[in-house]
């Protein structure tokens, strides 16, 4: 009885933390300007089913693919058994789902089966990471102390967590057999090691509560855990499918505000519509561009929170292969850092600022701002827009709408173009043309052209 | 023996002084009407289409840039007021059908103007040399035999991520019957050639490399003795990168419509 009050009690604290940040984060997000992304709900649901359920972006690189498969199955398969520990916690029941006969058979077995999957997984990933040094994951300026302590916590995380799930139910088992009755489901694996922990009762007792009890706190600790992680895309990447852009890659959004001011150049009797107005009543002036995090779409701000820092993204960017600067994963990651030093905290402790970890590879200045405090010109100038990060990430991030919004206000704001990208500009503007041509032998191509005549 | 024909080109202002109107607008771009590479490839297209008889025009010296750069730039208001000056243009024309040689023109025209008032069927070169090809219209012989060459097609990005065009330039490269070798990065997973974004007309940025050596590298790595590229800037690229490599005397870079044309003898 007092167990299942602590229980209680406990699971109260860690979902009332967890809606604590949500909260938080969602006031973050809502920093950005707002945007109606609400069109066409059935290609966004398809995007969906086949971007995020489906995972299918991941399986661009086949091996790491097979491999985070069974952890994100094995976190929804999971879940069901996470929802009968609530309720034995809660009512002090024993595998109340037991119920269900061959149903929850097949469950528990599907469920011992990947969570030694997970094991694997999480364990040819530590690999990775910190022994065989994948590129993509080990090097990079953003790639500093944090993001790579983050990975490691998670991946070391979720192998304790099967770890305890495997020793209830070994235990529990054990005891079972040894009190003669069936324990309801299968565990076809746990039942390989049914003698792991020897066949005394208060032994077997102690390791099975302290297993129950470890899986279950260690899940709301990482609940908890997830708003200061990259490994908040488990929860962000829906959405963030959801909403992603449905237009053609090549096509930019257009500036509602400069087609007004354009509109009315070319036909003064063109009435622009009246500006929005915020809460006090006062028109909002919009920035040309983004200097900073609010000059961004509340879309471009979620974004940063559904990155998962793998780097497909700069690991297939023209600039970054060549040595540049840029690094579209940087990009994102800046934003969410920027955002939240000047936002709210999301987490309960304060791990993702940039200036505070690690060495400082790239130039920044003291700007309070996403452009130049965070972001440096010299990224920017770099981007081809050739859209294969885009095309790359695995929930649909778009880095590119990102650097050109920046881009924007360096041009438009600042007239802080490089000089080439100047001339050119004035080259349109005087003769039409991006080159230093006369508008008047645009058409001199076309001059003393034959054709054969075929019978 | 076959004779040569002088073209005339019509322009849309031709037309619309008859009270006509042409199946389809030509826009020739920036590249295809001053880059001296890049006219050639103006001018073959041009041969295909006289050849094929269909019902064109250009706008000629109507014509102005796009502002695509402008607006990969940065340059917002630039692009949009030349957008507007070129939507009023093409719509004081009626214009319905585009067809254009420059996947950068073509994704804005597509993509962009009907945001600000352009509405157009518009298909790149590519896409038409296709149908054309599939219709019989353009049988691919009498001229320069392909046969057994060794190309490598080089995707545009803005024709393939942008647009997904991936198929279309390739099965018009099959038309020739060559020995067809692609690069391991290509069609999605391809690599820019370092000249979009407005990099066409700047310094690249500090690096270790320039990317149109690493995407040269790649494509002379296949062995082909012709690049085939969709795209002005990406046809500049390839060649100051084959020329790096010291190749230009092995590898020559061409145009689609340059291929096909040759292919039918036309030139």
């Amino acid at each position: 009885m007092v167990d299942n009050l602590i229980f209680l009690v406990v699971a109260i604290i860690a979902i009332g933390l967890f809606v604590w940040q949500i909260r938080k984060i969602t006031k973050n997000i809502n920093q950005g300007y707002d945007k109606s992304l609400a069109d066409n709900p059935a290609e966004r649901w398809n995007n969906t089913l086949l971007v995020a359920f489906g995972q299918k972006k991941m399986f661009k690189r086949p091996w790491p693919a097979i491999l985070h498969f069974f952890v994100y199955v094995g976190f929804l398969v999971i879940n069901i058994e996470v929802l009968e520990i609530l309720i034995d916690g809660i009512f002090g029941t024993h595998r109340v789902l037991g119920f269900m006969g061959p149903v929850y058979s097949v469950l528990m077995a599907v469920n011992e089966i990947l969570a030694l999957l997970v094991i694997i997984a999480c364990a040819i990933f530590l690999v990775r990471r910190n022994i065989t040094k994948v590129p993509r994951l080990a090097t990079g300026v953003e790639m500093r102390a944090w993001p790579k302590m983050d990975a490691n916590i998670i991946l070391t995380i979720e192998i304790v967590l099967m770890l305890a799930l495997f020793a209830f139910n070994i235990s529990d088992l054990k005891m079972a057999q040894l009190a003669g009755h069936e324990l309801p489901g299968a565990f076809p694996i746990s039942a390989g090691l049914i003698d792991l922990f020897g066949s005394d009762h208060g032994t077997l007792k102690t390791i099975a509560g302290f297993g129950w009890w470890f899986h279950i706190l260690g899940i709301f600790a990482f609940m908890n855990y997830l708003p200061s992680s990259k490994h908040f895309h488990i929860i962000m990447a829906f959405p963030n499918v959801y909403y992603s852009k449905l237009a053609p890659k090549g096509k930019f959004n257009t500036v509602e505000s400069i087609k007004h001011e354009i509109k009315a150049i070319m036909d003064p009797s063109y009435q622009p519509p009246a500006p929005a107005l915020d809460a006090a009543g006062q028109p909002i002036v919009q920035r040309f561009g983004a200097k900073d995090v609010e000059d961004l779409s509340w879309k471009q701000l979620m974004d940063a929170y559904t990155c998962t820092e793998c780097g497909r993204c700069t690991d297939v960017c023209p600039a970054n292969i060549t040595g540049k600067l840029l690094s579209p994963r940087k990009i994102i990651m800046d934003t969410r850092d920027r955002m939240e030093e000047k936002g709210e905290h999301p987490a309960i402790f304060k791990p993702n600022h940039y200036k505070e970890m690690g060495v400082e590879r790239v130039k920044t200045t003291d700007e309070n701002t996403l452009l130049r405090g965070y972001i440096t010109p010299e990224e920017l100038w770099a981007c081809t827009t050739c859209n294969a990060c885009v095309e790359a990430c695995p929930v649909n991030i778009d880095q590119l709408s990102t650097i050109i919004d920046l881009r924007r206000f360096l041009v438009l704001e600042e007239s802080a173009a490089p000089s080439s990208l100047n001339a050119m500009f004035s080259n349109i503007e005087n003769n039409g043309a991006v080159w230093a041509f006369p508008a008047s032998d645009r058409f001199n191509w076309a001059d003393e052209l034959y054709v054969t005549v075929k019978n | 023996m076959s004779e040569k024909r002088l073209i005339k080109v019509p322009t849309m202002a031709e037309y619309a002084a008859n009270g006509q109107e042409p199946e389809i607008l030509f826009w020739v771009g920036c590249a295809g009407s001053f880059d001296d590479r890049y006219k050639r490839v103006t001018r073959a297209f041009v041969q295909i289409l006289e050849h094929v008889g269909v019902k064109y025009a250009v706008l000629g010296t109507e014509e102005s840039c796009t502002g695509d750069p402008a607006k990969r730039a940065g340059n917002e208001f630039l692009f949009q007021m030349q957008a507007m000056t070129n939507i009023e243009v093409m719509n004081a024309y009626n214009v319905k059908k585009i067809v254009t040689a420059c996947p950068h023109c073509f994704n804005t025209i597509k993509n962009e103007y009907p945001d600000l008032g352009g509405n157009y069927e518009v298909i790149h070169h590519s896409t038409f040399l296709q149908q054309l090809i599939n219709e019989g219209k353009v049988a691919v012989q009498g001229g320069e035999s392909f046969k057994g060459k060794r190309i490598t097609f080089h995707d545009s990005c803005y024709l393939g991520r942008a647009n997904n065009i991936y198929e279309a330039p390739r099965d018009v490269l099959a038309a020739l019957d060559a020995d067809l070798v692609e690069m391991k990065r290509s069609r999605a997973n391809g690599l820019c050639c370092g000249a979009g974004g407005a990099q066409m007309w700047k310094e690249p940025e500090p690096g270790k490399k320039d990317i149109n050596v690493e995407r040269a590298e790649e494509a002379l790595g296949t062995g082909a003795t012709i690049i085939a590229s969709a795209c002005p800037f990406c046809m500049v690229m390839m060649n100051d990168g084959v020329k790096n490599k010291n190749q230009e005397d092995n590898v020559k870079v061409f145009d689609i419509a340059e291929l096909i044309a040759s292919a039918e003898g036309l030139n």
